[in-house]
């Protein structure tokens, strides 16, 4: 028969940390509803909790990176990607300095994630020219 | 008896599958049970854990017509169930009820007409009363005060849609709240008050006052005072109160065509 079960869990979109529940129908994701009785949002969410299923099928995410090396823009591996952008940070702060880059955080990653970007500009870089995404 | 044994007694035999609450991490979540799983039923309902369980079996029943379901409910979701048969929306032939009586302070609190189902399995009936006390505060008021203080409650939505997202009756495929004729994308508040008043008006004939859509309003829409007046002016005209008689239509369903009206 069709199972229907619902995954508590934590709104993806922003920093308050909105508790909700996915509802899994036959298998796939249908839908969220608010986390009854969750201390942070007491049943309560905002559009963006409401609809933050949506995104998880949709054919317009990107399934890997993506590099651009002059007008072409092509696939690549998540390790010659990363390598690429270590590389070229590596460079510019030899030529230029420390504070010559920046590093901008997402409240869609998690709490660790942004601890490890602070970390990672401060004390590997070694620079405070760090932002986010929600001061845009 | 308890809920959780009759639905022991059930599953698999008459019923494929119990919707209830599974606890988890503290509190208690919706599930479908079946007879692999039913001993990880909650037992118990606390007050602030109500959930639009009609809205989940009239999705499971037309995911699969005739599937033998059973569905934990209080007085107010039977009343969903009730409202969306007669819009034939769910189908109570195969669809098993496990009555749950809310407690006292529920009862108080929430102030319902009638806070248990037809039958009761589970908890004592405390009998309720249509909490009209907000209506008639607001009705004392002068005209223009009255205005003032909706489009103020109004002025304030973040547009959230969780009133009509979490309301049992709004199953509508299309949705007038979508229509960019209606409401403007992007704009917040949302033009004021057409928006309040197209749930409003939709809510006529049709609300069964479970509050869920104003336990959902992130900023306190006192949306509950607004349908139940709407349903006292339905009430007052059609002697009719969404989801309480089976064999009465709502009035709104049924006015429309010529034959109807003349």
């Amino acid at each position: 028969m069709s199972d229907y079960r619902t995954v508590p869990t934590i709104c993806p979109y922003c920093g308050t940390g909105c508790g909700m529940l996915l509802e899994v129908f036959g298998g796939e994701l249908t839908g969220v509803l608010p986390w009854k009785g969750h201390p942070v949002s007491d049943g309560k969410l905002c559009i963006k909790g409401w609809t933050s299923h949506e995104f998880v099928g949709s054919p317009g995410r990107l399934a890997s990176p993506i590099i651009r090396r002059g007008d072409a823009a092509g696939e690549v591996s998540t390790d010659e990607a990363i390598g690429l952008v270590a590389g070229e940070l590596k460079r510019v702060v030899d030529e230029h300095g420390p504070d010559s880059v920046g590093f901008i955080c997402s409240a869609k990653c998690t709490n660790e994630e942004n601890y490890l970007v602070g970390k990672l500009a401060r004390a590997v870089v070694g620079t405070n020219n760090i932002d986010h995404c929600a001061r845009l | 008896m308890a809920i959780k044994d009759r639905a022991r007694d059930i599953i698999g035999k008459e019923v494929d599958g119990v919707l209830a609450f599974r606890p988890e991490g503290g509190s208690h979540v919706p599930h479908l049970f079946n007879a692999d799983d039913i001993d990880q039923m909650a037992g118990e309902y606390p007050a602030g854990e109500r959930y639009p369980v009609s809205s989940i079996v009239r999705r499971l029943q037309a995911a699969r017509p005739g599937v033998r379901l059973a569905v934990v409910v209080r007085g107010c979701d039977e009343r969903a169930l009730i409202e969306l048969e007669k819009q034939g929306q769910v189908d109570m032939e195969h669809l098993v009820l496990l009555g749950l009586a809310c407690d006292g302070e529920l009862a108080g609190t929430c102030g319902c007409a009638q806070p248990y189902p037809s039958e009761v399995v589970q908890g004592e009936k405390v009998e309720g009363g249509l909490d009209l006390g907000m209506v008639e505060k607001l009705e004392g008021l002068p005209p223009g005060e009255r205005l003032d203080y909706w489009l103020s409650r109004f002025a304030a939505c973040v547009k959230c849609f969780g009133c009509r997202n979490v309301c049992p009756l709004c199953y509508c495929k299309e949705c007038a709240l979508d229509e960019p004729g209606l409401v403007d994308h992007g704009e917040q508040p949302p033009l004021l008050p057409v928006f309040h008043l197209i749930r409003a008006v939709d809510m006529a004939g049709r609300c069964v006052d479970c509050g869920l859509c104003e336990e959902a309003c992130p900023i306190g829409i006192p949306l509950r005072t607004l349908y139940r007046k709407v349903g006292e002016v339905v009430e007052s005209h059609f002697e009719y109160r969404p989801g309480r008689s089976p064999d009465k239509k709502s009035p709104l369903s049924v006015l429309g065509t010529e034959e109807d009206v003349t």
